[in-house]
């Protein structure tokens, strides 16, 4: 028997039953696309034409049309990367570590996170492919055996490692959201009405047929993914940075770096899932799944996760002083108060003092300012990454080579086509995939519901009800 | 599934017996005799050699200066190594009940007390350090040397002159006031709720309980990483790293999940907390797993940065404890990566492990065992260079430090019903089961 303290806040309203679950979130799969989303499809997809043009240009052109210089030689390519891959750490945090932790109220938004995750980390793949130049060449990043002579990947550049550990997140997140998608193909293959659909959703449903043997593989494979993704999530982004640390640039080498660059990604990630879900809730009318009560944890992981880097900027610029290094201690000062102050204080006021009026409990269940800090919290992480990387390099050890970077439309066009991209895929996922995961939320649908109908609940939620103390609304 | 649950009753006074407490004041004498037996042995016997190493250090390091008086150097570094260690352990039980309500943790609430226990032993170490700092703290300080400061002074260091803001006497005992003063205020906020959670009921005290949590993290978001930099990165005054403070604290903490693990099992095999189940056994045990891999990778991270960019002011933290110092540090150094990692991983990875009274045992001494040592090569190569070593007198510090610990523990323990009564969650946690 398992108990639910009455000072737990419920995580799904509307006295739904199991088969109200289903009809919900099936709907929208169900029918035909509404006109919202024809009209969001259509925009995402003239973006991604465009970006696709200028990413085309970019190729048949090469990097020079890009406002790289001689001194900055990495800059919205790597920056647009670093934020993408960022983004994309959400989902698996989300469906693996909540997991891990037991966090009931990870079930109505882990589907659509770790969507976000796939597409987030093919988002960023695609500028390692960009910055390239010749992209049909992307294959000597791998240790393939060759005929080239000499060419061989240098396991000792960070840049290998990125490529093994970006990969193996992808195709572990790829899995562990395909495998979580299976009981629900089934249950659409079970509803389907026509043959087409019947026999797609039944092709990857791949012979589920809900026996107690099929969900205890279910349940025993989900928590090994977890277990296995883990220490991936962390892995990733611990190797993105240290693509920054292992250098002896300053302002690139701090040891602080790989859980510092952690603590941001997860930031970053969830404020997009905080965009995504405040949307998706409101065009599927998912309101009783995606509670206020998910957006506050998902706030407050915001605001944790904010001041965690926060107290990293504070370590670095401190330590930056307290070494005694002189070109460390220049990197710092010319950060804040050098020609790109103001992309430093964007990062600053965005990324660590705006997610603090998340201490505000109005503020953090208000859904227009949560979607509006969302926002800004995703402004901020790019501008952290344009931070680290533009104003580390632009002014080097050689003062005769101090030079500025302005981005050219291709520079913008290519990032415009990451956009596209995205929410091309992202649309695409929302209209032909169930966006909840209906079995995991009929899993504690029991235990946290708000007021389950008696003749589903059995047993009488006799304390919960009559004395809600989780309420702290004023009544 | 195990739908025939018998909840064993929530009523449990801890007593600390007369018998616990001589064999806690025999531990600690004997401890008392071995440093004292140890310090006359240094004093006379290996005093020499040791001055004569300490000179050699002196001229061939940097951060070197310790002239004279090496085996009371190598008292006061063990003491500080120890109060150090054991203020973590004790900050950490603080620390874990404050992340608890943050998360709304239910599982924990029927050991709460253990870690609720701890930061008792907050005022010992605080005081010790206070009184360690004025009476020994040239001798472990290098910045405390005022013609450190002064350009006439052929010790005159330019380095140390630049970081004078923050390393100075003054600046450091009001941090060290502060960081004591506020972790030990808050706790008793803490435990004064649970208390009287005890007697009344509500849901008062447990909402105030998470308010003052919450002001705890907050706190210990910035004291964490600016004591550790205090306490022990200043020690080797030149060097620095911008991991240190999370490091520490990964440290800090895994070494105090050890210890609530440890007491939760060892107070289980005294016919105490009859209702923690083998859920809850082994979700401590991954916790104590986990962090301990989480340790790993800062230690990790930190060390290969530093190794990759092998820049000189940085390396030299890990060349002195690797081969500096005739080699004296390598073995903890290894030692405290086996038993902080290897062993821990591989014998908590089994399911079945992490409820298994012994194999808990066995992985958080070492844990425990091998964060003494994460300290021990911290701190000592900095204060007493080569005249360190393992013999009595640090065995009988940490007999001291860890019989005055559990004494106080034990009585704090012994204060309250071992199980919070009326906490909200209570409940869920009797119920905890995960399998």
């Amino acid at each position: 028997m398992h108990v639910t303290s009455p000072v737990r806040p419920p995580l799904i309203t509307g006295g739904k039953t199991y088969a109200d679950v289903t009809e919900d979130i099936c709907r929208q799969v169900e029918g035909k696309p509404t006109k919202q989303w024809m009209i969001a499809f259509t925009i995402s997809v003239i973006v991604l034409i465009y970006g696709t043009a200028c990413l085309f240009w970019t190729w048949w052109e090469g990097l020079g049309v890009w406002g790289l210089n001689k001194t900055v030689g990495w800059a919205w390519d790597i920056t647009n990367f670093v934020w993408w891959v960022g983004i994309g750490h959400a989902g698996t945090l989300i469906s693996a570590i909540l997991l891990l932790f037991r966090q009931k109220w990870r079930t109505s938004i882990n589907r659509a996170a770790e969507a976000m995750t796939i597409f987030a980390v093919l988002c960023a793949a695609s500028f390692i492919l960009m910055h390239m130049g010749r992209p049909w060449l992307a294959y000597w990043a791998l240790p393939l055996p060759n005929a080239f002579g000499s060419l061989w990947v240098n396991f000792n550049s960070p840049l290998v490692w990125d490529v093994f550990a970006i990969s193996t997140y992808f195709s572990v997140s790829l899995v562990f959201w395909y495998i979580g998608l299976i009981p629900d193909l089934a249950t659409i293959r079970d509803r389907a009405q026509s043959k087409v659909s019947r026999f797609i959703y039944g092709t990857f449903a791949m012979g589920w047929n809900g026996s107690a043997k099929t969900w205890s593989r279910y349940e025993y494979i989900s928590l090994i993914l977890a277990g296995l993704s883990t220490p991936l999530v962390l892995s990733v982004h611990t190797i993105v940075s240290m693509d920054f640390a292992t250098s002896v640039i300053p302002g690139w080498h701090t040891t602080i770096f790989p859980p510092y660059f952690v603590a941001g990604a997860i930031f970053s990630g969830f404020a997009m899932v905080q965009n995504l879900m405040l949307i998706t809730r409101v065009v599927y009318r998912l309101e009783d799944y995606i509670t206020l009560e998910h957006i506050e944890s998902m706030n407050k992981v915001i605001t944790l996760t904010g001041s965690i880097v926060g107290v990293a900027y504070l370590t670095e610029f401190f330590i930056a002083w307290y070494s005694g290094v002189e070109y460390e201690s220049y990197a710092f000062i010319n950060r804040a108060t050098g020609p790109y102050w103001w992309a430093y204080w964007a990062m600053m006021t965005c990324n660590v003092i705006s997610p603090q009026l998340f201490w505000s409990r109005k503020l953090r269940r208000s859904v227009t300012w949560t979607f509006f800090i969302s926002v800004i919290v995703n402004i901020g992480m790019w501008f952290e990454r344009f931070v680290i990387i533009v104003t580390s390099l632009h002014r080097d050890y050689l003062p005769s080579s101090w030079a500025m970077f302005s981005p050219t439309r291709y520079d913008i066009g290519d990032y415009i086509f990451s956009f596209g991209l995205f929410f091309t895929l992202f649309l695409l996922f929302s209209k032909y995939l169930p966006v909840i995961n209906m079995a995991e939320v009929k899993a504690v649908i029991k235990s946290s519901s708000e007021k389950l109908p008696q003749k589903v609940s059995g047993v009488a939620k006799a304390q919960r009800i009559s004395n809600p103390s989780f309420n702290k609304d004023p009544q | 599934m195990a739908s025939v649950h018998s909840i064993p009753s929530i009523e449990e006074q801890f007593e600390f017996t007369s018998d616990a407490k001589r064999r806690l004041l025999i531990g600690g004498a004997i401890g008392l005799v071995l440093v004292i037996g140890g310090a006359f042995l240094l004093a006379s016997g290996g005093g020499h050699e040791a001055a004569h190493h300490g000179a050699e250090h002196a001229a061939g390091s940097h951060d070197g200066g310790h002239e004279g008086g090496s085996w009371m150097t190598r008292i006061w570094a063990n003491i500080w190594l120890n109060a150090v260690y054991f203020t973590g352990i004790s900050v950490v039980g603080m620390f874990f009940m404050s992340y608890n309500y943050l998360a709304q943790a239910g599982w924990s609430v029927v050991f709460k007390r253990i870690p609720e226990a701890m930061p008792a032993f907050l005022p010992v170490t605080g005081v010790i350090m206070l009184v360690t700092f004025f009476l020994g703290g040239h001798d472990l300080f290098h910045w405390t040397h005022s013609d450190l400061y002064d350009p006439a002074s052929e010790h005159f260091d330019p380095i140390i002159n630049g970081k004078k803001g923050f390393l100075n006497t003054p600046f450091f005992l009001i941090r060290l006031v502060i960081y004591f003063v506020a972790w030990y205020f808050l706790w008793r906020v803490l435990r004064n709720a649970s208390l009287q959670e005890d007697e009344i009921g509500g849901l008062d005290n447990y909402n105030k309980s998470v308010k003052y949590g919450v002001t705890f993290l907050v706190i210990f978001a910035v004291t964490s990483s600016t004591s550790a930099w205090d306490f022990v990165m200043s020690i080797d005054t030149h060097w620095f790293s911008t991991m240190f403070g999370w490091y520490t604290l990964a440290s800090w903490h895994v070494a105090g999940l050890a210890v609530i693990t440890l007491t939760v099992v060892s107070l289980r095999e005294k016919g105490y907390l009859k209702a923690v189940n083998s859920s809850h056994l082994r979700d401590l045990g991954k916790f104590v797993f986990a962090f301990s891999i989480f340790w790993t990778y800062v230690w990790f991270a930190q060390f290969l940065l530093i190794y990759y960019a092998n820049l000189p002011e940085e390396t030299i933290y890990y060349k002195e404890r690797f081969a500096g110092f005739g080699g004296i540090y390598k073995a903890p150094f290894f030692i405290s990566l086996f038993l902080n990692f290897f062993f821990p991983f591989l014998v908590l990875m089994t399911r079945d492990a992490k409820a298994t009274h012994s194999i808990l045992k066995v992985a958080c001494w070492s844990v425990l065992i091998g964060h003494y040592f994460d300290f021990y090569t911290n701190i000592m190569p900095g204060t007493v260079g080569a005249s360190g070593g393992f013999g009595p007198v640090e065995f009988g510090f940490i007999l001291l430090f860890a019989c005055s610990f559990i004494w106080f523990v034990s009585a704090q323990l012994a204060k309250a019903n071992l199980i919070p009564k009326n906490h909200p969650m209570l409940e869920e946690s009797l119920h905890h089961d995960i399998a």
